[in-house]
């Protein structure tokens, strides 16, 4: 490693990866390390005998709950929006080909105590028993509103500058009533608080077409996507795309320690008594603590089942929103499950995931509606874990941070943070304008 | 993962063996039949596909290189997940790397896979005055762990593509029913090659 690098990468996480991945493939000398001796770090997915050192110090999980190989268990849970982000930057990477998806089978909403299937469209609109028979009929003109809405296209527009109307008057024009405009605002939108109400509608109406699109895109009984194996294989396949294009990868390397010269610009990373030269650090928080704060923490339960949640119409992979005025708190609960049917567990076993952001120190008790929602379970864990964001400033020290995961249950924000990096690093913005359209999957 | 429909089968094959046995030689002389001879290491090609018929069925093969990753060793188990078969390169002028094509082949076994065919490519079979590594001991070995042995030659082409076809024909024909198929997204405007393609 006594060489020089444009760029060290430190950590394998997703983010780090797909940055790893681009940088390589513009051409970049990339040198990849990781402290751990496996791929993904905060976001890898653990086997059974992982599973069991990580939350219960001991390697010697119950042999009923069968072979360790077969369970990937996401330490960062989410689903893909099938027209979302990151499917743009897997198609413009052409990382596609190292991956199976399957379509996710249902998308829900908790309300009044209860779980309904999100409803996206009009036609949905009228079946869903979220609402009230003329309440069915304004959700409706919502719907077909939104369908027909172009943002190019003044004759859609009815008028209304969606730049100036904050969602809130947007979605009074229609006469929804608060439990209505809290599921579209959360379970459609997937907005994590409140705030957007306030802002101007565009945001929100293209979200909601996001939803709508990604709906359409398999015909399946969610938006989302998500491989076979589990979310670890999404930063592996990432960091392959980068060795292809000549990035080196070292894992197993601890004490990575970034070293910084009189100026406080990084000169280089020293481990196990070499120092590899180099421009640029790009990391996640954890290799430079001195460099992040505090923003946040996450907790969340991860439970095995041997069937999937009640009420979801037999879901073997699903989603379930619950938002925050439904719980009384400030952030929503999220709800995710993927099963043996996505190859995270085997025949027969479930995976079950309930995380929110924590406004208290005991996620037991906090995450107790989400819990309910799940039935019995094989086994439970509990866990609290910080969140940071960089407080450098990366134009004086090289030094260019990832912020923590969140605990929303996609990849929007995640990429939203990869691509400002990008910027960041390259000075260039990344071209996502892959034809969506173009692209379809193919399935037998 | 193989996969089969009306006689064709979709094998993933990996290839796997020490920095400079060869690996992306072999590939290349079989893919395209070409040898360099100061190949560069692996860089913007990794992945490469090639079909060849064998009584009566094809096989086509995803082809995998470790594009580099094998050099710290830190290939990503993605790359050994549903492989069909591997080819494990050695170079018969180093008995580092044959010491090293061992250590893979215990890599490979702990993967489990009891329907893998692994063969064992004695590369560089061209520099007999330079030989160390035996081929009675390399045949010796792939005999105890149930590996098919074979000397090649990337640079002559001798043996490079019976290795393949050989594979090929000892590719278990009937998979047993997966339980789950997967979709690969796919840019319909790119290349032929990229066409929709699926797995198990």
């Amino acid at each position: 490693m006594d060489e020089e690098y444009d760029v060290i990468v430190l950590g394998t996480g997703l983010k780090e990866c797909i940055l790893s991945g681009l940088l390589s493939v513009d051409g970049l000398k990339v040198l990849h390390m990781d402290r751990n001796d496996y791929y993904g770090g905060e976001s890898t997915s653990l086997n059974l005998v992982q599973l069991w050192k990580k939350f219960r110090g001991s390697d010697n999980p119950p042999s009923n709950l069968g072979s360790s190989r077969d369970y990937n268990v996401d330490m960062m849970p989410k689903f893909i929006m099938a027209n979302g982000a990151l499917v743009r930057v897997l198609i413009h990477t052409d990382v596609t080909k190292y991956l199976y998806f399957k379509a996710v089978d249902g998308s829900y909403v908790y309300s009044k105590g209860k779980v309904h299937k999100v409803p996206a469209t009009d036609m949905e609109a009228l079946k869903s028993p979220l609402m009230g028979i003329f309440e069915k009929r304004r959700a409706r003109k919502f719907f077909i509103y939104v369908q027909a809405y172009n943002e190019n296209d003044p004759k859609t527009h009815e008028g209304m500058d969606l730049t100036r109307v904050t969602t809130r008057e947007f979605i009074a024009k229609f006469g929804l009533d608060d439990n209505t405009m809290d599921f579209i605002g959360h379970a459609l939108a997937l907005y994590r608080d409140d705030h957007y109400l306030d802002e101007p509608a565009l945001d929100t109406v293209k979200r909601v077409k996001l939803y709508e699109e990604s709906l359409a895109r398999f015909g399946g009984g969610s938006p989302y996507i998500y491989p076979l194996y589990g979310l670890g294989e999404l930063p592996q396949a990432f960091a392959r795309l980068s060795a292809v294009y000549g990035g080196t990868y070292m894992l197993n390397k601890p004490e990575c320690k970034v070293e910084f010269d009189e100026e406080g610009k990084v000169m280089g990373v020293a481990s196990e008594g070499e120092t590899a030269k180099c421009k640029k650090v790009v990391c996640d928080p954890s290799y430079l603590t001195n460099k992040v704060r505090k923003v946040g923490k996450v907790a969340r339960a991860i439970a095995i089942m041997s069937h999937p949640i009640p009420n979801t119409n037999d879901s073997h992979s699903v989603q379930i929103i619950l938002p925050q005025k439904q719980l009384g708190r400030r952030s929503d609960m999220y709800v995710f499950c993927s099963s043996y049917s996505h190859n995270v567990a085997p025949k027969g076993k479930f995976i079950a995931f309930v995380s929110t952001e924590a406004e208290t120190d005991h996620p037991e008790t906090e995450l107790k509606p989400g819990i309910d929602l799940l039935g019995p379970v094989d086994e439970i864990f509990f866990d609290i874990y910080d969140r940071y964001e960089p407080v450098n400033e990366p134009s004086l020290d090289n030094c260019f941070i990832s912020t923590s995961y969140d605990p929303t249950t996609h990849f929007e924000s995640t990429v939203v943070d990869v691509l400002n990096m990008y910027t960041m690093i390259t000075g260039k913005v990344l071209d996502l304008n892959v034809d969506l359209s173009a692209a379809s999957a193919a399935e037998e | 993962m193989a996969t089969t429909a009306h006689n064709n089968l979709n094998a993933k094959l990996v290839l796997l063996g020490d920095m400079g046995a060869g690996k992306s030689s072999l590939v290349l002389r079989f893919v395209k039949g070409q040898f360099l001879e100061f190949q560069e290491s692996t860089i913007g090609a990794a992945f490469f596909s090639q079909t060849v018929s064998v009584n009566n069925s094809t096989v086509k093969f995803e082809i995998w290189d470790t594009a580099g990753q094998e050099r710290y060793h830190s290939l990503a188990p993605m790359y050994y997940r549903g492989a069909a078969a591997a080819i494990i390169v050695y170079d018969i002028t180093s008995t580092d790397s044959f010491a090293r094509a061992k250590k893979w082949v215990q890599e490979l076994q702990k993967q489990g896979n009891p329907n893998l065919v692994m063969a064992l490519a004695g590369n560089k079979a061209d520099m007999e005055d330079k030989r160390n590594v035996t081929a009675e001991e390399a045949r010796a070995y792939a005999d105890e762990n149930g590996l098919f042995f074979i000397e090649t030659s990337a640079k002559t082409a001798i043996n490079v593509n019976d290795i393949f076809y050989e594979i090929a024909r000892r590719l278990p024909r009937a998979q047993p029913a997966q339980t789950t198929a997967g979709m690969v997204l796919v840019d319909r405007q790119g290349e032929g090659s990229r066409a929709a393609t699926c797995c198990a």
